[in-house]
Parts: C-alpha cells; structure tokens; sequence
C-alpha cells in the first residue's frame, strides 16, 4: 500500500477509524488539538460520531456511555486533561469497559507549558486514577509505530475489558512522516462483545447491568482477577526495541521521542568504538523488566536513562530489575525543552568517560 | 378495573429506602411508564451515585452506573452510540445541581435525546443530609445548622427554570410528589417525555420535587406538610417548556 505524509496526531486519528473506532469524545488542549479536530469530520464519514464534550471529564465519560453500549470509543488529552479524564479511567477500569485513551504529553505539572515532555510517565504506568489499577501503554517512537499500536489497541482493550492508553510525547504529535496506513476494520460492535448493553435482534430481555459497584467480597474477587491481568500482560504482551546490545557496555534506556535522540547519538559514539546499545520500552506498562534483568552485568558497566522529564521516573523501573549489578545514569530536559542530538551525544559520552554522574 | 402490580422493571427485593422516602415512588412512576410504553427491553437505567445508586439493587433492566454528576455524559456517549435505546438518568439534587452542573447544562444544550429525571429533595441523602445546591434559605443541615445563610452560601437553584433558558430542550417540567394530584401529573409528564424520546424529538426533563424524612428529621407524614407549605411554593409546579405544543 501506498504510504501518505501524515502528522503525528493526525496519523493516530486515522489509525483509530481504520482500528475501528467509532465514537470520540474530547475537549481542546494543545498539543494534541489535530486529534479532535481530524475526527469532528472523518468519523462522520464512516458513520461514526465526534462529540466535542463540555469538559475532559464529560469527554471521559462519554466515553464510558459509548463503551458500555459495545462501539469502539476514543479520548485524547495532553497532561492536565489527562488529570480531569482520571475519574472517568477509573471507572472505565472498575466497570471493565474498554477505550483508548491518548496522551500527547506535554511539560508539567500544573498547567506546565505546551511544549513536549515526558513527565506524564509516572501517572500513565502508576496511577491513572485512584483504587489501584492499571492500563496497558503504548509509547511510540515513530508515527508508523504510532498508526500500528493505535490501530491494534481495542483489540488488547477488548480482549482485556481494559483501557488502553497511548502516550505519545507532543512532538511526536506535531511531526509529519511517512506511514502506511492498515485496512479498515469492520466496526462490528455486536460480534462477540456479549458484556456490552447493546440490543441484538430477536434477543429475549436480558437486564443487564455494567456498573464499578460491587459488593466487597466481590470487589477483591475483581482485584484479584486484575492483579493476575496484570501478570498475563508482563508474560505474553511486552513490546520492546533492543538496539546493539550483544556487546554493549553501556545501556541507553529511552522511550518515545528521546529514544530517537538517544539512537542517534549511539550510533555517532559506535563510529568511534564505544559500545553502547539501547533499550526502548514500547510497552511502558507492561514494563519489559527481562530486557534489564537479563543483561549481561559482567559486560554491562552502566545504564542510562535518558528522558524528556527532571528528575527521571522510568529510571524506578529500570532500577528494579538492574538492583545494584549496575550504576544507572540520567540525562534528560525537562518543562518543554527539547532534547537535541549534540548535547546527548556529549552527555552519554561523558557517562561513559566517567566524567559525570 | 385494572389489577395493580408490580412494575416489571422494579425485582422483588424489598426497599432499602427510608420509610416514606419518595424515591420508592419515583422509581415506580418511572417502571409503570416503561411498562405502559413497553419499553422494558429497550429501557437503559444511567444511575449516577447518591440515595439514587440504591436503584442498581432494585431496578430491572440494563443498567450503566455513572460516576458521581457525570450520568447526562455518560448517557450522551450511550445514546448517540445505541440510538433506539430509551435512556434515561435518574439524579438527585447534589449530583445534578452541583458536581453535575457542567454535565447537565452540556448535554440540555446540545439537545441530546434522552430523558433526565431530576430528584429534588433539598439535601444530599446518602451521605447524611448536608447542604444540597437546593437546600431552601434557612433550612437546617448538617452543613448549615443554623439555615442556610444566603450570604455564604448563596440561593437555592432553580434547576427546571435554568434548564428551560437553553434553546435546545423540548420538554421541561416539574412535578411535585407530596399530593396524588401531583403524583399522576408526575406519571403523565415521564410518559410525554419518554414519548417525546422515542419519537427522537430531543432534550427533555423532569424535575420531581420530593422529600428526605430522614434528614428533614420530620416523620414522613410531616414532610408532606412541609412540602406543601414551604418546598412548593419556592419550586413551583408546572410546564417550564413544551416546543411541540409552542409549535
């Protein structure tokens, strides 16, 4: 097929009509305003429905209406909405309705500012909203990356009965490349979506209730069935990128728009011998803790973890599983200032020149 | 002469809410409509949370529970979704007239097709009768307990009269419950509304005036009294809006 020149955040809306997505819900932030304004007018083409909501809570828990009556629903935000949606993702959870929600993050927190970030991390793989849940989240580097997890995320969603989220950073969003964009989808809401309140023709009357409300036996029961989700996803859905890492000495570990930077720079410090490779997670959740655990530490004599956020936060993870067999370093921007290639390329040779910590 | 029988959207387990409590009555109002419109299958409950959440234990038929003022969203992303459903939320004071404030005007100014029902009883019930965005100008709660003083806390809000500013909504009344006059009234402007609905002809909205002996702390046969004497008068009664008739 032939491949288009598309936006970031555009490429995500379109990747989603064509994953079968078939009802959105948003409110404007920058810098992920294409999203919303790309499907006010496609998803009437296909049939759909583009409601721009009074809030990003309503937004949310349009969302959750659509959801619960079995059509493949969207959200997209930037950091401070993403806050306003956490209500809403937590009843998605506790009610096991599936969504994809998109965070095209920005510089926080507070109103922070409207240039890329990656600060949101912590907040997407923790804790997107109270009761202890969590969500499967996606981090594309590439848009083609972007386009192919968005269009496959309802199937994890509906699989899982889960939210989904994509965090993209904002300039990824903002970027034009090259991407193939896959077949539409049949949006089937009735298929096999048993659980979902819709009516199916000739059905009897069947009273059927989809709420977050359990009794408390019943609720840990949940809780428990989660928690052993969770486990699943950390055993079969783990999606990562390790680049050079046979005969590395040093671990870049990136995500996202910095694990393009940090490539980058890896590449320019191998011309000149040093052997350094990468880990780049594409599921931040589930975390590919193997990747990091498995590590040859005879070889490996540091990690360097390298975001667009001050102070780190995947750099938790990472140390979970490195323990203390290697020292982990960070480099990174922070607020909405941008990684450029020079500066990580000195900044990652420094470490490895013992020069900085 | 018809028999009288349970409603086929309300189960058989007996009522958790208090003695002389109006919303058994409302939620029984709202199952005899259904019934007469034979919309038992097609019906879906939106509950939202406050005494109202007590319905996912006592209402029959496909039901979305909504976090707390968010039901005309949540019933928003539902309907436009599933547009032959009859939706309908069932909210009381605090969670429409206060953390639901933005939700309610947003989906009445859209016009979404769906029916909300609105509980007034001045209070919130479920959480020990604080001071609801209704709450009349002196009365006692347990956040205002010497009345509330207009002066902190403002006037109570006129939901049906506001909603009925918007150009969007079709059918806006408010029905008072403590009188079988009022009650049958009630019956009959659900059943246009839902009728209105079905007929895909927008917004509509019910507001129900009704009582909270328990956190009135007035027996149930007082409450109607006090309703009659000072709730109705300030929340008066009748057709705040009615396009197809204006037509």
């Amino acid at each position: 097929m032939a491949k288009v020149f598309m936006k970031g955040n555009e490429a995500i809306a379109e990747a989603a009509v064509r994953g079968g997505c078939r009802f959105f819900a948003g409110y404007p932030i920058t810098p992920q305003n294409e999203i919303p304004e790309y499907l006010s007018w496609r998803l009437p083409e296909v049939g759909g429905t583009f409601v721009q909501g009074e809030s990003e809570v309503a937004s949310i828990n349009m969302v959750y209406g659509a959801a619960a009556g079995g059509c493949r629903a969207m959200t997209s935000s930037s950091g401070p909405g993403i806050s306003l949606k956490a209500e809403g993702i937590s009843y998605l959870a506790g009610t096991k309705l599936p969504a994809v929600i998109v965070n095209i993050s920005r510089g926080g927190p507070g109103l922070g500012s409207i240039q890329p970030a990656q600060s949101d991390y912590f907040q997407a793989t923790k804790a997107l909203g109270h009761g202890g849940f969590k969500v499967m989240v996606f981090a594309p580097a590439t848009l083609q990356e972007a386009v192919d997890l968005t269009y496959n995320a309802w199937e994890y969603a509906e699989r899982d009965r889960n939210p989904v989220m994509i965090l993209m950073d904002g300039c990824l969003g903002a970027i034009m490349e090259l991407v193939e964009l896959p077949e539409m989808k049949t949006a089937d809401r009735a298929g096999t979506k048993t659980w979902a309140l819709q009516r199916r023709e000739g059905e009897a009357r069947l009273d059927r209730m989809l709420t977050p409300y359990f009794p408390e036996a019943m609720l840990e029961y949940e809780n428990t069935t989660r928690g052993k989700l969770y486990e699943k996803w950390a055993e079969n859905d783990v999606m990562v990128e390790e680049f050079m890492l046979e005969d590395a000495e040093y671990v870049v570990a990136a995500y996202g728009i910095s694990a393009r930077v940090a490539k980058e720079a890896i590449l320019r410090l191998r011309e000149e011998g040093f052997k350094v490779g990468m880990i780049r997670p594409i599921t931040l959740n589930p975390f590919p803790k193997k990747s990091f655990a498995n590590l040859d530490y005879s070889q490996v004599k540091g990690i360097i973890d390298i975001e667009l956020a001050i102070p780190a936060q995947m750099k938790d993870d990472i140390a979970l599983e490195v323990k203390d067999r290697a020292p982990i370093y960070t480099y990174g921007r922070s607020g909405g200032v941008l990684l450029d290639d020079e500066s990580t390329y000195i900044a990652i040779k420094k470490i490895i020149e013992g020069g900085a910590k | 002469m018809a028999e009288y029988k349970r409603p086929s959207c309300l189960k058989t387990t007996p009522s958790g809410f208090c003695p002389g409590c109006m919303h058994s009555l409302s939620t029984k109002l709202i199952a005899e409509v259904i019934d007469d419109l034979g919309q038992q299958q097609n019906a879906c409950h939106i509950v939202p949370v406050g005494c109202s959440t007590l319905n996912l234990l006592y209402w029959k038929g496909d039901i979305v529970g909504a976090a707390h003022g968010r039901a005309p969203a949540v019933a928003t992303g539902f309907k436009r979704t599933n547009p032959e459903r009859l939706v309908f939320t069932y909210q009381g004071d605090g969670d429409l007239a206060a953390i639901g404030l933005a939700e309610i005007i947003g989906a009445a100014n859209r016009g979404e097709n769906f029916t909300v029902i609105f509980a007034n009883n001045q209070t919130y019930g479920m959480t020990g009768g604080q001071m609801a965005p209704t709450t009349l100008i002196g009365q006692k709660t347990t956040t205002t307990r010497f009345g509330r003083d207009a002066a902190t806390t403002g006037f109570p809000m006129k939901m049906a009269e506001i909603i009925s500013e918007l150009e969007a909504p079709v059918f806006v009344a408010r029905y008072a419950l403590n009188t079988p006059k009022g009650i049958n009234e009630a019956r009959k402007g659900i059943k246009k509304a839902f009728e209105l609905q079905l007929a895909g002809k927008g917004f509509t909205f019910i507001e129900l005036l009704m009582n909270c002996p328990t956190n009135w702390g007035m027996t149930p046969l007082q409450s109607l009294d006090y309703m009659e004497s000072t709730t109705v008068p300030f929340f008066k009664p009748g057709v705040y809006k009615d396009k197809e008739a204006d037509k």
